[in-house]
């Protein structure tokens, strides 16, 4: 014990000391957060729409004003007929058009269902997904506002409501993922690259040729980076709820919880990997290479559910798909312990072995 | 005599190449022991094998009463290494390089200050103590690593070419500081290639291509091989060498 927190001393001291590496842990979460959540939107803002009301009716109309209020929309006046309206989609000056028939007002009197088209500009499939949802949600609305439920939206879907992020705030869904990688990148990259540097400097068999215990000297070095790791995490989210105004639903011992335990794994990763390389840019290199693999099947980008049974499965031991899913459902859905439980002894299972793999790869001597 | 460390039929193989090739010697306690050779010769091979950092192929090691193979951490907790490139923290100071390796050998609390304070009055560090080892020249920096192998009293000390490039003047100092400790009672062990130092050493060894070419006293070996000084006694070997080569 006493070894350990000599070691700890020293490896504070030196990260204290570095003049490159305590500006980058607290730079990295504020430049990462701004930009990637930003750039990463898959939000939809100012759908151009374009509205054939051929029924001029003050039903017809107060369901164009239900899209003039919505600040999702940019309506664009159509002179002409439908002709005119599916040429605004082809020259990509709309992105969606809406026609409402003949005799829609007199329907909704009767109380007969009535049929409203929507036709998508679906070049880039995930945006009209989204419009699709969003304009089929106002005219459900309009519906059931005049005490309807006879509005069909051509081709539409069961009435979907998103709930945990009912605006579809795509940076609300980035944050907590932005949020993972930077911790593992924070994390990983520290603990490989400081041993490897004690490789090159020679500085490891001065104290190889020491009595000290192999789980000694690896706590020792995991510790100050698992603690600056939780840090940077408590860093992200203070950060994210100055500038998103993240509120962090689920409770937060129980996601720093699950944080340490993730960290214990990610870390002990970077550890197993400065025991395979000689030098900084080799340990950097295989460093990326896992994080690359991890990261795009972990679901930060893309749903995890619609991955072929392979990548289901590799996912079974991929510690960053575990921590992106119970950080998003702590932060944005405040789930509870027992919907989270089997992630939590996944992820102890996978820390137990990777520390036990980092120590029995340390070898004192070659 | 007490021998303190005893080696047989030490043999280390890299691949095909034999480093140190069937090493059979012993070192008594307090001894200077010198072990000579060119580069290559397996100077360095054979301090990391008695040291623990490498493992050999064959042979056996004991130091200090300890067998390497089943008794490697003992042997680690009795002996000091000094190896042959600065492998100090150089963004740590002085003192807590001093402080650091005594907490790593089990120091603690008063005992530990107690003890780095002690090295640092030995070694006449006072005026560098809170020096960055960074920026210390490199006869101090040697020193310091000296003083840092002696952190926990060790019986016996191992240094792989603790003097290569350093200045003649910081040299002599180094090799005053190696006798006083021998005189208490420390075992040393030393690899060089200046001859004028094997002068120093009570038993050399004189290594050619991973084999003994010569064991005993330096004035023994020079009137057994009927030389004036150790230079020659080294040129003659070598020559040997390389007529057996061809």
């Amino acid at each position: 014990m006493k070894r350990i927190l000599i070691i700890l001393q020293k490896e504070f001291i030196q990260i204290f000391r570095n003049k490159t590496i305590l500006p980058i842990i607290f730079v990295l979460p504020i430049v990462q957060l701004l930009i990637l959540a930003n750039a990463a939107t898959q939000e939809m803002k100012s759908i151009r729409l374009a509205i054939v009301d051929s029924d001029h009716s003050p039903e017809s109309r107060s369901l164009i004003n239900a899209f003039s209020h919505s600040k999702f929309y940019t309506h664009i006046p159509v002179e002409g007929g439908v002709n005119v309206s599916i040429e605004q989609i082809d020259f990509g000056k709309a992105d969606a058009v809406i026609l409402i028939p003949k005799g829609f007002g007199e329907y909704l009197i009767e109380g007969t269902p009535v049929n409203v088209q929507l036709m998508l500009n679906a070049i880039n499939i995930t945006s009209a997904a989204l419009t699709h949802s969003y304009t089929s949600g106002i005219i459900q609305n309009f519906a059931s506002s005049i005490g309807m439920e006879t509005i069909n939206v051509t081709s539409s879907k069961p009435s979907i409501r998103h709930w945990y992020n009912p605006e579809l705030n795509y940076k609300l869904y980035m944050v907590p993922g932005i949020l993972v990688v930077l911790v593992t990148i924070v994390g990983m990259f520290l603990t490989a690259i400081n041993i490897v540097r004690e490789k090159e400097l020679g500085t490891i068999e001065q104290v190889n040729v020491t009595p000290i215990k192999p789980y000694q000297f690896i706590v020792g070095k995991l510790v100050p980076f698992w603690i600056i790791a939780l840090i940077e995490l408590s860093f992200g989210l203070i950060i994210a709820k100055i500038v998103f105004n993240l509120t962090i639903v689920g409770s937060i011992p129980l996601l720093f919880g699950f944080a340490a335990l993730y960290l214990i794994v990610a870390l002990g990763l970077g550890l197993i990997l400065s025991t395979s390389a000689s030098n900084q840019q080799q340990v950097m290199f295989m460093v990326f290479f896992f994080m690359i693999v991890f990261l795009m099947l972990s679901g930060l980008f893309t749903p995890t559910e619609s991955m072929p049974q392979w990548a289901v499965l590799f996912n079974k031991i991929n510690p960053l798909y575990y921590f992106m899913k119970v950080n998003r459902m702590l932060i944005l859905k405040g789930s509870e312990f027992s919907n989270l439980w089997d992630s939590f002894v996944a992820i102890s299972i996978i820390a137990l072995l990777t520390i036990f793999v980092a120590i029995k790869r340390y070898h004192k001597s070659v | 005599m007490k021998r303190v460390i005893e080696v047989e039929n030490l043999v280390k193989q890299f691949g095909n190449f034999t480093a140190v090739n069937n090493l059979t010697f012993s070192v008594a306690k307090g001894e200077i022991f010198g072990l000579l050779g060119a580069n290559g010769a397996g100077k360095t091979t054979t301090i990391r094998m008695l040291c623990g950092l490498l493992l050999p192929t064959s042979g056996k090691i004991t130091v200090a009463g300890y067998d390497a193979f089943t008794q490697p951490e003992q042997i680690r907790a009795s002996i000091g290494y000094m190896s042959q490139k600065f492998s100090l923290y150089s963004d740590l100071t002085v003192w807590e390089n001093i402080r650091f390796f005594g907490g790593i050998y089990g120091l603690w609390g008063r005992e530990l200050k107690l003890r780095t304070s002690e090295l640092v009055d030995e070694f006449k560090m006072n005026e560098f103590r809170d020096v960055m080892v960074e920026s210390l020249p490199l006869g101090w920096r040697q020193r310091v690593s000296l003083a840092v192998s002696m952190v926990h009293k060790p019986p016996i000390i191992f240094l792989d070419e603790p003097t290569s490039g350093v200045d003649p003047i910081a040299r002599r100092m180094f090799w005053e500081t190696i006798h006083h400790i021998s005189l208490q009672g420390t075992t040393v062990m030393v690899t060089t290639h200046y001859m004028d130092e094997a002068e120093y050493c009570h038993t050399l060894l004189i290594m050619v291509d991973g084999m003994i070419q010569a064991l005993g006293k330096p004035d023994e070996l020079k009137s057994k091989h009927a030389v004036e000084s150790m230079n020659e006694l080294f040129l003659s070997l070598a020559r040997n060498s390389n007529a057996n080569m061809m």
